[in-house]
């Protein structure tokens, strides 16, 4: 493999602790390297530019079955912004649900090489890898989904800890997944009835159990385990006026639980897209509440959050809260896809427009922003959107903006049809915090790869990580004007994938060689769940267990991280 | 004597099983060129069950067997199972959805008792060069 | 001796059973039983030993008949014809696996293809009203263990989804539905009384095209609000009851088939059986879901959503796709004379098309990549035998309720036949050299 030399760019890495003073990244064997280790490297002059590792992305719903009913009952949002094929670029379309090509190559250009699949329904876990094995360049791993899992339900009823452990390390084989992920835990198999569960202690029809124990019962499950990522959670009660306290109430499940992971992160619990999770009020006064959220999240290191900011954007919403999307089409009109899967979860699409002139979408955009100026430890809290929820992924270096840029949030701020209403209802007016570059890297680089378990990989520049090295055309140290950095950040000069040169010059050079990565957990034996996964298979599901586990071509290239629970 | 009935096409098990079992063999040719009719049409056309007859629309023309509605009564209304056969006369026109119309083609049915039905190869080989009467 | 293979995924409908057994030789090379199966899928495993089968590809010659070529000859030709082609109609792509059509789906885009799938003649029109009005939507397992209220609209499974109802839908019993049968309310919606409809507590025998107005009557009957006499020929009194007991279930599904798909009103019946679910989850939990035919038509549109945006009628030949059903779907390029060389695969649609299309397909450079010998090889230039996917190899299938499962290879294809991924990939890489890519 080629040697590179990238020469006294001005450096922002946190794992280095390296802000912004000139160095030179050397990259050998797909490693980062001591400069002294290359001996003939191809040289990139990185003077007066910006270098930073590749980025990481927690949370972000890319690829699998609901995405997929995105793109194809959505053919409006691929009008006007198709990008034909060029060279060894594929044909390129969509905008808030970008086909998988598309997917790959524009994270590339942010200088992102890793993204986590936020929500992987078991039963289409084939689907979810055909769409990741189709994505070119990324690194990416899968979160099945259990928090409305039937199998967890049983057992975390009667709080069966190893048996849930057992249960979640044999489906992490089956689908090949990462981590434990929580979707509005019980209310989406309320949903299959119609119903949903409202706060932590909304009994869940039929099973018995409320949503603090499956909480509770999932975070100690993955302690159990030692996972690489601690529990992932997107509480009940989503985009509620009022729901702050459900969301502390969430919080409130981890205290007390201390990690158990070698893999070197200090959080038990990440909870998701807070900005959906922080309103208080009720009805059309809501109002933020992003304040309190933080108060708690600086003073509790065992969590860790991302923002889930509002872009106002058109886009397509999808989660796997079922009663949610449901709500939403009731609220907006807009078509409506559900997709209920049996024993395990929902999701639901539905297109949304958050608008400048919706004081409500107005105030969403207000919090996101808030909950990261309110920050105190940028490696626990990390810029996302819940592509797409709150807006398309292609927006993140337009969130840096408005973080680093006071001038561009009163810019925005000046564009609200009810600008008054929306200072009256949030916090973010007052506040005139701008973050600087080392904060950024931390919010998508260094942080995130610390909470996923894979500082030993991502996230820094350190010797002995991957070479994920990305080259912004941007000077720090030069008067800039706030569109700058989204302009910058938007459209990477350069960037590394495992030291492959992905991006050159702006555009896309290869299209890397992808990896997909899964936790593979070993526990000691245990035939009572081997036996109730047989017989749910036989009575209740509509596959047969012989046909349900992923394997095979459908990771071409996998990369296995191993857990070893036997004690 | 001709009468006009609806006609509309779609799957039998039988279609099903002739079909994978080879569409060049005569099973194929007994499950799908047929039209089922309704006792009341039949008694309308004056026929036996099992007579040849023409079915005939504004888009084309094909001879196949009669025989007695096996999921009826329906009367006014006719059944050939998809296949060729059907296609020779069902409404092509898609009306921009893309869709041909394949039900609800209005045809006419005629005793044919001298015309033959044809196999599926040999009945679309001789409609693509223009040798169908 | 012989062998029994277990878990055989069956590659004939959308139910894509997934529980045959197959016997089969100690070698794998010949298959002798099926179990399990409905006669049409066991005929598909059976027929795969067919004596007569054709192996090898031929090309027609000037006198009418065949001749036998090699694969490489029919490689070379089809790439060429792809190729030279200024706009290609590259159809079927719905009895093959998910693999196959994605390098089917690299061909079009080297060579600006439109891509087309059976759903253009099947389920077209339900995508579109998808793309109108969303679909609330499940999968069989949430049928089958929850629901209890069942409707038919316009398919008849006893004859074309023929374990659906023992599987999924009516018989089986469930986590919250232990009396199976017996705790179900089926209706049928039906001009005729199919073999289906005698099995209902309800069958609305409407007149044939009249599906929009009785799925408007009912959307007014949920309201209780005045009807006339008579919609699509069923008395009011019916539809007020069939709303009723719509209404009374704790989950309601809705089944419905070409016979609401083909019929005049296309997408806007579709619209309309829709937004009956919608509305009848303001009274209960309710769902919609289309009953595919092949059993990977689905996948097709899975792999193409992600890989253009858009799950059928796919246009590329601009450099980049472009959807517009009605202009971009087969029969009317066909018909309007749009397309200048036509590639099937996993279809058949000198069977199924309307005649005049077929002959369209006649006068054009045409390949046909089929294991059978069918009405569409009868019409084409090259004929292209392949190993059946499902029986002679795996590969990724896409159920009805977008369930993806992985088919099996239980036995061997003859010697030195080539499966459809292969044989894609060859004329890829072709495709390549003569782009100069």
């Amino acid at each position: 493999m080629a040697e590179y030399l990238i020469k006294n760019g001005f450096v922002f890495d946190p794992v280095l602790g390296i802000k912004g003073d000139a160095a030179d990244i050397a990259i050998k064997d797909g490693k980062i390297v001591e400069t002294s280790a290359v001996k003939n490297p191809k040289v990139i002059d990185a003077a007066g530019k910006t270098v930073m590792a590749g980025g990481v992305d927690v949370h972000a719903h890319v690829a699998g079955p609901k995405v997929n009913i995105g793109r194809n009952f959505r053919p409006e949002d691929k009008l006007f912004g198709y990008k034909p094929k060029n060279g060894i670029e594929r044909m390129q379309g969509g905008f808030s649900v970008p086909t998988t090509i598309r997917t790959g190559y524009d994270y590339a250009r942010m200088g992102y090489t890793t993204v986590m699949e936020a929500a992987m329904p078991p039963l289409y876990a084939r689907h979810t890898h055909e769409e990741m094995r189709d994505t070119p360049i990324l690194d990416q791993g899968a979160y099945p989904v259990f928090g409305n899992n039937w199998f967890v339900l049983e057992y975390l009823k009667n709080h069966e800890i190893e048996n849930t452990a057992a249960y979640i390390a044999w489906l992490l084989r089956a689908t090949k997944g990462y981590a434990v992920k929580v979707v509005n835990p019980g209310g989406t198999e309320a949903w299959a009835w119609g119903l949903n569960c409202e706060n932590i202690h909304d009994p869940v029809p039929y099973f018995d159990i409320t949503p603090a124990q499956i909480v509770k019962g999932l975070i100690e499950a993955n302690e159990y385990l030692g996972l690489p990522h601690s529990m992932h959670i997107h509480a009940n009660n989503l985009g509620t006026p009022g729901n702050y306290q459900t969301t502390l109430d969430t919080f409130k499940l981890s205290e007390g639980i201390k990690p158990n992971s070698k893999f070197g992160r200090d959080q038990v619990m990440h909870h998701t897209h807070v900005q959906f999770h922080s309103y208080g009020g009720e009805g059309f006064n809501f109002e933020s509440k992003a304040p309190e959220i933080m108060d708690y999240v600086n003073t509790h290191d065992n969590i860790t959050i991302d923002l889930g900011c509002v872009t106002l954007d058109e886009t397509t919403t999808m989660t796997a809260d079922g009663p949610f999307e449901h709500h939403l089409t009731e609220l907006n009109h807009l078509k409506w896809a559900n997709a209920d899967v049996e024993l395990e979860t929902a999701a639901g699409v539905v297109p949304f427009v958050y608008s400048a002139n919706n004081k409500a979408n107005a105030v969403q955009w207000c919090i996101g922003l808030e909950l990261a100026l309110l920050a105190k430890d940028f490696t626990r809290v990390f810029l996302t959107t819940d592509h797409p929820n709150a807006g398309p992924f292609i927006r993140y270096p337009r969130i840096m903006k408005w973080l680093m840029s006071e001038e561009a949030r009163k810019q925005q701020f000046d564009a609200f049809k009810h600008k008054d209403k929306v200072i009256d209802a949030t916090n973010l007016a007052g506040i005139d915090r701008e973050l600087d570059l080392y904060e950024i890297a931390q919010m998508t680089r260094a942080g995130p790869a610390k909470s996923l378990g894979l500082a030993h990989m991502y996230g820094g520049l350190a010797p002995g990580l991957e070479a994920d090295v990305a080259v912004f055309d941007f000077n720090p140290n030069e008067p800039y004007a706030p569109d700058d950095i989204e302009k910058a950040f938007s459209n990477a000069e350069h960037l590394f994938k495992a030291g492959v040169q992905v991006v050159r010059d702006h555009n896309i050079a290869s299209n890397g060689n992808k990896r997909t990565l899964w936790v593979n957990a070993k526990v000691n034996e245990n035939p009572q769940v081997m036996r109730d996964v047989k017989e749910k298979f036989l009575r209740y599901y509509t596959v047969t267990l012989n046909n349900y586990e992923v394997t095979g071509h459908y990771l071409p290239n996998p990369y296995v991280i191993e857990v070893d629970a036997t004690q | 004597m001709a009468i006009r009935v609806n006609l509309i096409t779609g799957r039998t098990i039988q279609q099903g099983v002739s079909m994978e079992a080879g569409k060049e063999k005569p099973a194929y040719t007994a499950a799908c060129g047929i039209i089922e009719l309704d006792p009341a049409d039949f008694k309308k056309l004056g026929a036996f069950r099992s007579t040849n007859v023409r079915v005939t629309s504004n888009h084309g023309s094909v001879v196949v067997k009669a025989i007695e509605a096996t999921q009826g009564p329906h009367p006014g209304v006719a059944y050939i199972p998809m296949g060729p056969w059907a296609n020779m006369v069902v409404n092509p026109n898609t009306y921009s959805t893309g869709m041909p119309t394949f039900k609800g083609t209005p045809v006419e049915v005629e005793v044919a008792k001298t015309e033959s039905v044809l196999g599926s190869l040999e009945l679309v080989r001789k409609g693509c060069r223009g040798e169908l009467a | 001796m012989t062998k029994t293979v277990t878990d055989v995924i069956c590659p004939f409908c959308g139910t894509l059973c997934d529980d045959l057994e197959v016997v089969v030789s100690d070698d794998g090379k010949e298959l002798f039983e099926v179990y399990n199966a409905c006669a049409i899928g066991a005929e598909k495993f059976l027929h795969s030993q067919a004596k007569d089968r054709i192996t090898r590809p031929r090309m027609r010659q000037e006198d009418g008949s065949w001749k036998e070529i090699s694969y490489d000859e029919a490689i070379e030709y089809t790439a060429r014809m792809l190729a030279d082609a200024k706009k290609p109609l590259m159809y079927g792509w719905s009895s093959t696996n998910c693999e196959a059509q994605a390098v089917g789906s690299e061909i079009g885009e080297a060579v600006g293809a439109v891509m087309d799938n059976t759903a253009t003649v099947c389920h077209g029109t339900s995508l579109i009203a998808v793309q109108d009005i969303g679909i609330p939507s499940c999968t069989l397992g949430e049928v089958k263990n929850r629901a209890d209220r069942i409707l038919f609209w316009g398919c008849n499974p006893a004859h074309a989804h023929p374990r659906h109802m023992s599987r999924y839908s009516i018989f089986p019993r469930g986590f919250f539905t232990g009396k199976g049968h017996a705790g179900r309310k089926m209706i049928v919606v039906d001009p005729r009384p199919t073999d289906t409809a005698s099995l209902a507590d309800i069958h609305l025998q409407i007149e044939q095209g009249h599906d929009y107005e009785l799925l408007d009557a009912l959307r007014v009957a949920f309201k209780g609000e005045q009807l006339p006499d008579f919609v699509g020929g069923i008395p009011k009194a019916k539809i007020y009851e069939v709303a009723e007991t719509l209404k009374s279930g704790r989950f309601a599904i809705i089944f419905f088939g070409m016979g609401v798909t083909q019929s005049i009103g296309k997408n806007h019946n579709i619209d309309a059986a829709i937004a009956v679910t919608r509305d009848l989850n303001e009274y209960t939990k309710a769902a919609i879901m289309p009953m595919r035919g092949h059993y990977n038509v689905t996948g097709s549109g899975q792999v193409w959503g992600w890989l253009f945006g858009f799950p059928y009628a796919v246009d590329l030949s601009r450099g980049f796709a472009r959807y517009n059903p009605g202009e971009t779907t087969s029969n009317d390029l066909l018909r309007r004379d749009e397309v200048d060389a036509v590639f099937v695969l996993g279809s058949d649609p000198g069977a199924h098309f309307p005649f005049s299309s077929v002959k369209k397909i006649y006068n054009l450079p045409s390949v046909a990549i089929d294991p059978h010998e069918t009405p569409t090889t009868e019409v084409c230039k090259v004929h292209v035998p392949v190993a059946f996917v499902g029986v002679e190899v795996g590969g990724c299938a896409y159920r009805m309720d977008n369930v993806p499962i992985e088919t099996r290879k239980v036995v061997e294809a003859p010697e030195g036949m080539m499966t459809d991924e292969e044989f894609l990939s060859r004329v890829l890489a072709r495709v390549k050299e003569i782009k100069g890519v």
